[in-house]
Order: structure tokens, then sequence, then C-alpha cells
């Protein structure tokens, strides 16, 4: 089990320094300076001259990039050029907001997916089975942005049931920030929801037409212990490996529902600071979701293990 | 009736202390940038300075200077010397008293800091004397007309000098009505009351809470929630419901800057074609476009059309120029006095909602003259670098505005220009348009300004189209607020009923 990890780790080092590379590249492809962006309206050519000697912006590409990880590998991720506030603090501080935004998400979309995929599994070819299937068909389809405003419009507007927008600590107000998130996280929820709706309903046929499901039935256990106890669970693999694979993509940041909702999460401020060109926040917050969303990939494989006792020793 | 007398008093001190810690919620269009005045850059960040720090002087609706820091202040015979008398009773949030070491010593931070963007605002300050405690004189290398513009914004605003060394950008001390309390980058400033303000009893929050929320729509739904209780900069597509609405005050107010079609006039590749050689065909694109018809249609009555790169509260909008009407037949004449029939080109511009309903208007408009636009959209950092390289051929594009009408033209149109994307150069425009920095009458420089005006309307580098409105939206429960042209939000007897 250990080796296993530590290989996943050592995997995972190319990785990183291959994603850094990738964004770092990228973003010098972007058209627009950076600098103009900064000097404001009023575009000072002295001032220009200053910033562009700062940020080492002549620089050759393999040299900015080479500073960039000597300064990382020693714990520093520089600085936003639009506010002046450390990367690493504006990660601290957007971390929490989205690890939040995503496990009420990823939990209100289990909640709803993995019963509403069972269901329609066992109940094949009936209304409810047609029912789940439009539900999860318009879940997927429904644009988090619009569906985002029309629950605003409705329920904080016209009901006043909720707050319309932005972000309250669980430390400063446990109740409100739950209040808070509620909207956002469903609207997350409803695509995720369908996702795994889809693939807990084609895995549960597949197990229920297997030949040990039959010896049960006829062994006479409960339907309800057949469907739960015997073919869930075996069921599970594939909805692991989705729902870890779809929190580490929230991770990365749900940018339009953050947008939409104003949180100040992961999303919006790498939306801000690719439109300011703000490359040091661009560079550190995306190397930070790439840990997160190697780090799922590992919980994936371990989950795997404790699941299916058959991975655990390797031939 | 003791007992009477005590409840009284008990409720009176609980309403004044409930007043007391009273929050105020404004709705920011964006995320202000660096919070340090000297080199901060946005529209958004000078709305939070304005409550949080004072300025040597300040500007009324009327665009007239009024007394801030400064009680008075006078020009020398030769107009190049600016003393300021100081008031004596101002603090710094850190408890340390302003006085002309102090206005010295911002002043010199502003003009030398190397990344300062107040440099060019202040390069005429040759020199800061401090005169006595409360007096301090500018010496200027040259006669300055714009200066005093200068110093009612960021370049007149006053940090503590004892906290040059700290942090500023990320815990500014000024000596504003509001000190600075927090910030969460994306989410929300707090600035707090500061109780020894001298005039704190004129300021009835005990927090204020700036969040921005770029997305119009939600913004407006924040207010109308109860979220937050005014906004500014509202989509002019929301105005009619807002009018319509008893629970908000519409406050819309026009502001110091335009909108309009930046022209590359240049001797660049790009500029090569008629609409970039020939005047002619400039005059007829702008008599293509019906500036009113922009304001009903998109503008919603918001966008007040424009001639002059002046507002209407400048002194120096002149009525020699009024905005010429649409006239396609016209248009269409002058072209053929050029020789064209058909021009086609590229009009560029920063891409959202309102930009793409007013340039598809312009298109649809122009078409009816002989024009042939085919429409950008871009994102705004690329259009910037586009146009200041003259990679490209108009684009439409627009300017926040200045108190002083310098700012709004001469880096513009003289030949040096930083601002000058449209690649013109005329001397004559660059000698009044110097003359007139360097006139403190008003009466003079009104005439200089009228006669580069003259030369411009003729040869339109920029075809100035509407009046940038500064839209805010209030609570009913607020009152006491007035919209001012520069776009802030003063809270100095505002109050809210809850």
């Amino acid at each position: 089990m250990l080796k296993i990890v530590l290989r996943r780790l050592l995997v995972a080092i190319p990785t990183l320094i291959l994603v850094s590379l990738i964004v770092f590249s990228l973003q010098k492809l972007l058209p627009g300076d950076p600098l103009l962006t900064l000097a404001g309206e009023e575009r000072d050519p002295q001032v220009l001259a200053f910033l562009r000697e700062k940020y080492h912006l002549d620089d050759p590409f393999h040299i900015q990039y080479l500073a960039w990880l000597g300064n990382v590998l020693s714990g520093d991720f520089g600085h936003s050029l639009r506010t002046g506030v450390p990367v690493a603090t504006l990660i601290a501080q957007k971390l929490p907001v989205t690890l939040q935004l995503a496990l009420m998400a990823i939990v209100l979309a289990l909640l709803i997916g993995i019963p509403a995929g069972v269901l329609s599994a066992v109940r094949k070819g009936t209304p409810t089975d047609y029912a789940a299937n439009v539900v999860a068909l318009s879940g997927v389809s429904i644009p988090n942005f619009w569906l985002g405003i029309i629950l605003i419009m409705v329920v904080s507007v016209q009901w006043q049931l909720l707050p319309a927008s932005g972000y309250v600590p669980p430390t400063e107000n446990f109740l409100q920030s739950i209040r808070t998130m509620l909207m956002p996280s469903f609207v997350l929820a409803t695509a995720l929801a369908a996702y795994l709706m889809r693939h807990t309903r084609s895995a549960m046929l597949s197990v229920l037409s297997s030949d040990y499901i039959r010896t049960a039935k006829a062994k006479g256990l409960l339907p309800k212990a057949v469907v739960l106890k015997h073919a869930l669970r075996n069921a599970l693999m594939p909805i692991v490996t989705l729902t870890t694979l779809l929190f580490g993509e929230l991770l990365a940041g749900a940018v339009l529902t953050e947008q939409v909702f104003t949180i100040p999460g992961f999303g919006k401020l790498i939306v801000d600071a690719v439109f300011t060109r703000d490359y040091a926040v661009v560079q550190g917050v995306v190397l930070c979701a790439a840990v997160g969303f190697i780090f799922m990939n590992l919980v994936a494989d371990i989950l795997y293990i404790v699941i299916n006792p058959r991975l655990r020793h390797p031939q | 009736m003791r007992t009477l007398l005590a409840t009284l008093l008990t409720g009176t001190v609980l309403a004044t202390s409930a007043a007391w810690a009273q929050d105020f919620r404004i709705g920011l269009q964006e995320d202000p940038d660096l919070l340090d005045p000297h080199r901060a850059r946005t529209f958004v960040g000078r709305i939070v300075f304005t409550s949080l720090c004072d300025k040597l002087i300040d500007v009324d609706a009327k665009l007239n200077f009024v007394p801030e820091l400064a009680t008075e202040w006078a020009w020398s015979n030769d107009n190049r010397t600016l003393t300021f008398k100081l008031r004596q009773d101002a603090l710094f949030h850190d408890g340390t008293p302003f006085n002309a070491e102090a206005a010295k010593a911002n002043i010199e931070r502003a003009r030398t800091l190397p990344d300062s963007l107040r440099k060019s605002e202040l390069a005429s300050v040759e020199s800061v004397e401090v005169v006595d405690e409360f007096t301090v004189a500018l010496n200027l290398s040259k006669p300055d007309a714009t200066l005093l513009a200068q110093l009612s914004d960021r370049a007149g605003m006053m940090l503590s000098p004892a906290t040059f060394e700290a942090e500023v950008a990320t815990n500014p001390i000024c000596s504003g009505p509001y000190k600075f309390a927090s910030r969460v980058q994306n989410d929300r400033i707090v600035l707090e009351k500061f109780a020894e303000h001298r005039e704190a009893a004129d300021y009835h929050f005990g927090r204020l809470i700036f969040q921005p929320i770029p997305d119009s729509t939600v913004r407006l739904a924040n207010l109308r929630a109860g979220d937050i209780d005014m906004l500014e900069r509202l989509n002019p597509s929301d105005a009619e419901s807002v009018r319509n609405d008893d629970a908000l005050q519409f406050m819309p107010v026009a502001g110091l800057g335009y909108q309009g079609i930046t022209i590359n006039t240049g001797d660049g590749e790009k500029a090569d074609n008629p609409l970039g050689r020939d005047k002619r065909v400039r005059q007829a694109l702008q008599l293509a476009i019906g500036r009113d018809v922009i304001n009903q249609v998109v503008g919603q009555g918001l966008f007040e059309p424009a001639q002059q790169p002046f507002p209407k509260a400048s002194p120096y909008n002149s009525p020699a120029f009024p905005v010429v009407q649409r006239d396609p037949e016209a248009a269409k004449a002058l072209l053929a006095e050029a020789g064209v029939e058909n021009v086609s080109f590229e009009l560029s511009f920063g891409n959202n909602t309102t930009t793409q309903a007013i340039n598809e208007l312009i298109q649809a408009m122009a078409a009816e003259a002989g024009f042939n636009i085919s429409l950008r959209p871009t994102e705004f950092a690329a259009m910037q670098q586009e146009m200041k390289s003259g990679n490209y051929q108009a684009a439409q594009i627009g300017w926040s505005g200045r108190v002083d009408p310098d700012g709004n033209l001469h880096q513009f149109v003289t030949c040096k220009g930083t601002l000058n994307d449209s690649k013109y150069c005329n001397p004559e425009v660059d000698r009044l348009l110097n003359d007139a920095r360097v006139t403190p009458d008003v009466e003079k420089r009104q005439a200089l300004y009228e006669e580069a005006q003259r030369i411009l309307q003729d040869d339109l580098p920029i075809i100035y189209v509407y009046h940038q409105p500064w839209p805010f939206v209030l609570s009913s429960a607020v009152s006491g607020f007035t919209a001012y042209p520069d776009g802030m939000v003063r809270l100095k007897g505002v109050t809210l009923a809850r």
C-alpha cells in the first residue's frame, strides 16, 4: 500500500513540472501586455520601463521560468501584480472557500445522484426510470450561470429566503455560511448529480444482470439487501472514480458559478488574474489546482483498494 | 416616572450605539487594485479612497475646487508657486498629526517612488517647501493649470509618513473619515469609522463594506434582495425596471469621461486606407452615426450624446461645437467628393453585451451611408496592446475622464502623447494644447481649447460618441446621497433607515 502511494507521488513530480511549463508558455502566448493593464489608464513610459525591469518581463523565456521555479521550490510563489498581496496568502484565502463549495456540491450530488441511479436501474423501463433520465439530462443541459441567475431572482429577490451572493466563512457564522453556499453548491450539484446518476444506473444494470445476484435472489434474500449490499457495493468502483475526478475538477474552481454568485474562490481568482495578466497568480493557482487533482487521483486509487480486496495484492 | 426616564435613556443609548454600529454596503463593478493612492490605477479604487484618504482639495458637484485638508490656496504672480494653507485639526489613522511636513513627504513620495503612477501628474513640481507648520508651497518648473485638478485626486491624497516603509498597498493609513480594517481579494474591503476624524459626526456608518460584484444583473439582484445598500454602474438595459421600482432610487449622472471611436490616422500599414488617410471619410462616418439613436436604443437615455471630449459640466465644453446630427445623404455626398463610394474597415471593441449592441448599431447606421464595417470584438487587454502598436484601423474605446480638460485631450492628440493611439500629429494642435497647459486664466484657456477643437473637429482622429454616465442605484432606505460627475461615492451626511 505504502509502496503504491510513494510510486504515485514520484510520478506526480514530472506531471507538475509539465503543467507549470505549459501554463507558463500559454500565458506568454496570450495577446496583451501585462504592463498595459498594470500601468493604469495613463501608461506613463517611465513607469512602464520600471515595471518591465522589476518583473523581469524582458528576460528570455527560460530564465523567467527557471527564476519562478526556483522561487516556488523555496516556498515563494511571488506577489500579485495587481494588488501586491503574496500569492501564497491568496491561495490560503481562497482554498478553504473552494474546498467548502466543492464539498457541499459533491455531497449534494451524491445524495441526489446515487439514489436516483439505483432507483432507475431497479425500476428499469418504468416511468420512474424515464423521469429520472429526463431530470438527469436537464441537469447536464441547463447552463450553470443561467440556473444560478434564475435561482437568485426567485429564491433571493422574490422569496428573500437565501442571500443572493457572496461568502461568509464558516468560522465566522456557520449557519450563514451554509445558507450562502446552498444555492451555488446546488447549481454545481445538478450537473454532477446527473453524471453520477447515469453512471450508477449503468453500473447497477450490469451488476444486477450477473449470476451471483440471481443466486442471491434465489436464496430468498430480501430485494433491499440484494440491491444495497450485493449489487451497489460492486457497482461502486466506477462511481468512486467519477466522484474523485469530479471533486478534483471542482478544486480548480467552478469559474462560472463563482462568477455568478461572486464567491471569492479559485475560479474567480484565476479568471480575474487572466484578464489582468497577473502571471504570478495564474501560475500559483494552476499549480495548486494541479496538486489537488493529482491528490484526488491518489485518493481514488486508495479507495479502490479499500473497496475491492482483490486489488490489495497485485501480482 | 424615574423608570420611564431610565427606559427612555437606555433606549436612546441603545439607538445611538445601534446607529454607530450600522454597516453600509456598496456593490462595485470590479475589485480595486493596490490600495496605495500613489500606485493605484483603477476607477473603483478611487471610490474606496474617497472614504479612506483625505486629499488636499476636493471638487463639488459642479467641478469647482473646494477645501479638504487645505483650507485655502493661492498662486504666485508668475504662476510658478502654489501655496496651500493646511487644516490644523487633521489626524492620520495611526494618531500622528497632519501638517506641512507630512504634505511635503507625500508629494515627494508621489513624485519619486519608482512605480508611482502619479509622476506624470506631478511632473511640473520642482520642489516642495515647508513654509511653516501648516503652510506648504509647491515650486513649479513652469506654470501648470492642471495641477489643482491633480491634487484633487490621488496625487493629493495624504498617507501617514510614519507608514511609508510598511506595506502601504495592503494596509493604507490615511486621514479620511474611515480607516482600513480588512480586505479579502475579490470579496470585500472593509473600512471602519475613524472616530477622531474632524467631521466624524457627519459620517453615520460604523463600517463600510465594498463588495465587488462584476455581473450587473447579480449586483442589482443583491440590491433588490437587501444584501447591499447601493451599487455603482447599473447596466443601461436594467434602467427601465429600476425606474419603475419603488424600493429603489435611481441616481444617474453624466460623468467626466466619454466613449468614442479612435481612428488610426498614422503612417503605418493599417492607417493606409481611405478612413485613415482622408478626413472627409471620417467626417462622413460621423454624419452616418446617430448619437441620439445610440442613446435611445442602447443607452436607455443614459448615454448623453458627446461631440467634445469635455463633459457638459465643464466650462471648457464649447457651445461652438453642437452635436452633429445624423445625415446619411450628406455622408454619401462627402464620400463621393472623396472619390470613394464604399469604404470598408475593421472596428475593434472590448467585448461585452453593451459594447456589442453599440457597435452593431454603428455598423448598421454606417452601412446606409456606404460604409462596410466588420466588427472585431476583442478582449480588452489584447485590444489595448494592438492599439498601442498601431495594429488596428478603428476602435471603439473610452476614457474615464478627468476634472481638468487637459486630462481628456492632451495625451490623446499631441504628437508625442503617451495615449495617442490614433498617431495623429499636428504641430498647431500641439502648440495650442501645450499653451493651454500653462495658462491658468480660464477665459484665455477656453479660447485655446476652442481653437484646438476647431482643428480636431475637422480632422476627427477621435469621434466622440457619448458621455460616460455613472448610474448609481440606492435602496430607498438611503437618504442624503448626491451623485457627483466624477463618479465617486461621498458619504458625508448620508443615512440609512433600517
